[in-house]
């Protein structure tokens, strides 16, 4: 296997674009992601992206968006894996690069989400769930992550409070980045106050419903030396599913897909996750950042609340989790959110976060999900 | 000089509770008592509809003119809610008041701006000397689909306008309408509820059309917010027209005379005209009033009038909008409100 290098990325902001296509979203953060590489061809192109066709319509997404980027005939697929489709997507790209198959690669994930209403927006998000076992029955995201919230709570005594300084505290970093859907701080008693959604997770505990996409360029290192880019190596990915029914579950309270994939992620870095320096994670509920900490080993398992309570994710904290906001802040257009993740980890890691830098950092971690934690995939990225 | 010579108002007596509605879907009434800022609503008996919600309020505008009816030149009713869809509202409402037959007539239909669309035309035909008066309605008994989030706004009234040159109690000084195509709201033939684009109503839709025509109508006035005793906006809930009233850089209280929404509810075709009915109630001679009103679609007129003497002798002569506002009323359950808006039907014998 090659090393393979991050050589470029691309993002624009984020939010309700109501005056841009699906294709227009991409080709823009796509060109970002050419112009920040410095490159002008592909070799190939992965996009992730989890349901525009009962989004906007459109399958047939690869051939699509390499049309519209100007680049006819590149061998060009989409890639799904409900919300963790983006991080899948890396991985396929990764393994392309790494294989000596394709030199410069392109990872894409776009989701244009706002053009359908709320009802069919979570009707859509709900094809992730078993829809035999989980969807028939009536129960949504919402309602999932609140039966995981509720079990959480009883097990080990995290708090609602604890809950919500997990959206107030990437709030607080999402602030900062001025392409985040919500670019503002939030007051824990307004996370407290919000309308109710699914008991005990309200309006605030949630991550939105919004247009985007993010991009990135791989290539082999040697390639990337080349180039004279600043180098960020992909150094593990990892990739592992999981009953996708939490019913079919032993443990609701456990996200056992993250866990394996981080233990495959950091094993091929050959790095402890106390080496780790920062996280991108999949909050797309404020239960579900708590139980990704705890599979990833950050701490105990059920002491997930209490280490966001004591400050240990926060920017200044020991694990910085979510810098760029997060999916609570920075929005969740479900097919880019995986790649987004590596975007955000490669400004920190070349030292271009601005004021929410992680101060030091040399190796990044993205963990993004697919439905109530049916797939995780993992990756490792350092600094040269 | 050209302006209102006479107006008037009809709430109807009923209301129900936002957290009557709230119950009956399972919702949470504080989200939308706080978030929209709505406490109830008006609703029409099951024997109102828009005609004869215009008729009371016109009756009101003609005794607070004045008037021989037979000196109405046109009469004009903004609806979304015409009784039938071939057969003019305006022919029964003509013909109620005595206006007819040496009249001009017609419906009009733009979403929530019926009614303003009304009385521009009244009033342009006033301005051209074709009529001596004109009447302008704007009624609405709008329609919610049950457990949308519109059922807990859309009410029942009407507020009607007489233009003419003599005797005016409110000149206008200005008027500008500015219009997109922009689909935020609609109802196809032969649909019961009206379809919406949910948070695209606000910016790309209210905001922008609101703050437009107010931008532009200013512009046009060479005059500024401070100039301007007070200010109505369209109002389909309570935070929309106070966000406006921040975006033009208008203080609260210029807004409070008008803005009735909180316990009245959207009247749609009526909503911003029976702001400025609550506004005229209370309005001294000289003050500057300004009308936004918004239709989906989308659009906004407005309207910048200067309140005369007359005002004085002419208030007490109909009833007030908040005389009905908060005055006798009667509150509903869902199961009368739903036999009331015919959501529910007696079986067939």
């Amino acid at each position: 296997m090659r090393d393979v290098a991050i050589i470029g990325v691309g993002m624009a902001k984020w939010g309700e674009l109501w005056e841009k296509s699906l294709r227009q979203i991409f080709v823009e953060t796509a060109l970002n992601a050419l112009d920040d590489a410095g490159v002008d061809r592909l070799d190939a192109m992965y996009v992730g992206s989890m349901s525009s066709g009962l989004f906007v319509g459109q399958e047939h997404l690869g051939s699509l968006l390499a049309d519209y980027l100007g680049q006819k005939a590149l061998p060009a697929a989409r890639v799904e894996s409900a919300c963790a489709s983006g991080g899948l997507a890396l991985r396929l790209g990764f393994i392309d690069v790494a294989s000596g198959m394709n030199d410069v690669v392109m990872v894409a994930g776009v989701e244009k989400m706002t053009d359908l209403n709320p009802n069919e927006a979570t009707y859509a998000l709900g094809t992730a769930a078993d829809q035999e076992y989980e969807g028939y029955h009536g129960i949504t995201f919402p309602g999932l992550y609140a039966l995981i919230a509720r079990a959480h709570m009883e097990r080990y005594g995290t708090t609602r409070k604890q809950l919500a300084m997990v959206a107030v505290k990437n709030h607080e970093n999402g602030a900062l980045n001025p392409l985040a859907q919500f670019p503002f701080k939030i007051s824990l008693e307004a996370v407290l106050n919000s309308p109710l959604v699914a008991d005990p997770l309200r309006v605030l505990d949630c991550s939105p419903i919004t247009d985007g996409a993010a991009a990135v360029i791989l290539a082999p290192v040697e390639l990337a030396k080349k180039l004279q880019k600043p180098v960020v190596k992909i150094i593990g990915s990892g990739h592992a599913t999981d009953s996708i029914a939490l019913a079919q579950r032993k443990d609701i309270t456990w996200l056992e897909s993250t866990y394996q994939a981080a233990k495959k992620a950091l094993a091929m870095a050959g790095k402890k996750i106390e080496d780790v320096n920062l996280f991108e994670v999949h909050d797309c509920f404020t239960i579900a950042e708590i139980c990704v900490i705890e599979a990833l080993g950050l701490v105990e398992k059920g002491k997930g609340g209490q280490a966001v309570e004591a400050g240990l994710t926060r920017v200044d904290g020991r694990f910085p989790v979510n810098p760029s906001g997060g999916l609570k802040a920075k929005g969740h257009p479900v097919g880019a959110t995986g790649v987004a993740q590596a975007v955000e980890i490669v400004k920190q890691l070349r030292g271009e976060a601005g004021p929410r830098q992680v101060k030091g950092a040399r190796i990044g971690l993205t963990q993004n999900m697919g439905g109530t934690g049916g797939s995780s995939v993992v990756h490792v990225l350092a600094a040269e | 000089m050209v302006g209102i010579v006479g107006y008037g108002a009809y709430i109807p007596c009923y209301r129900i509770r936002v957290e009557e509605i709230a119950g009956v879907w399972g919702a949470d009434a504080e989200s939308y008592k706080k978030g929209l800022l709505l406490e109830e609503k008006s609703v029409p008996a099951p024997d109102q509809d828009t005609i004869t919600m215009a008729v009371e309020a016109s009756r009101r505008a003609i005794k607070r003119a004045g008037i021989n009816p037979q000196e109405i030149g046109a009469v004009y009713v903004g609806s979304e809610s015409h009784p039938y869809a071939v057969k003019p509202s305006g022919t029964v409402l003509a013909e109620a008041i005595g206006a007819c037959p040496d009249v001009h007539t017609a419906d009009l239909e733009f979403a929530c701006k019926a009614g303003t669309e009304g009385m521009y035309l009244a009033l342009s035909q006033v301005k051209a000397g074709d009529i001596k008066y004109g009447l302008g309605v704007g009624a609405d008994t709008s329609q919610g689909a049950p457990g949308d989030a519109l059922e807990y706004s859309t009410a029942a009234g009407a507020a009607a306008f007489i233009f003419g040159r003599q005797k005016i109690i409110a000149e206008v000084l200005e008027t500008y309408s500015f219009t997109t195509d922009t689909p935020d709201f609609w109802r196809r033939e032969y649909q019961y509820y009206p379809r919406h684009g949910g948070r695209f109503t606000g910016d790309p839709a209210y905001f922008k059309h609101i703050v437009g025509a107010g931008k532009g109508i200013m512009a046009k006035a060479k005059i500024k917010p401070e100039d301007i005793t007070y200010v109505i906006f369209h109002q389909p809930n309570g935070k929309f027209p106070l966000r406006a009233g921040e975006l033009l850089g208008f203080q609260k209280k210029q807004l409070e005379p008008g803005l009735l929404v909180n316990r009245l509810g959207n009247t749609y075709s009526g909503s911003s005209p029976l702001g400025l009915t609550a506004t005229l109630d209370i309005a001294k001679p000289g003050d500057v009033v300004l009308i936004v009103s918004f239709g989906s679609g989308a659009g906004s007129d407005a309207f910048l009038f200067r309140i005369t003497e007359r005002i004085d002798e002419v208030r007490d002569l109909a009833p007030k909008t908040r005389d009905m506002l908060n005055g006798r009323r009667f509150y509903l359950n869902y199961g009368s409100y739903a036999k009331f808006r015919k959501k529910i039907r007696k079986a067939e014998k």
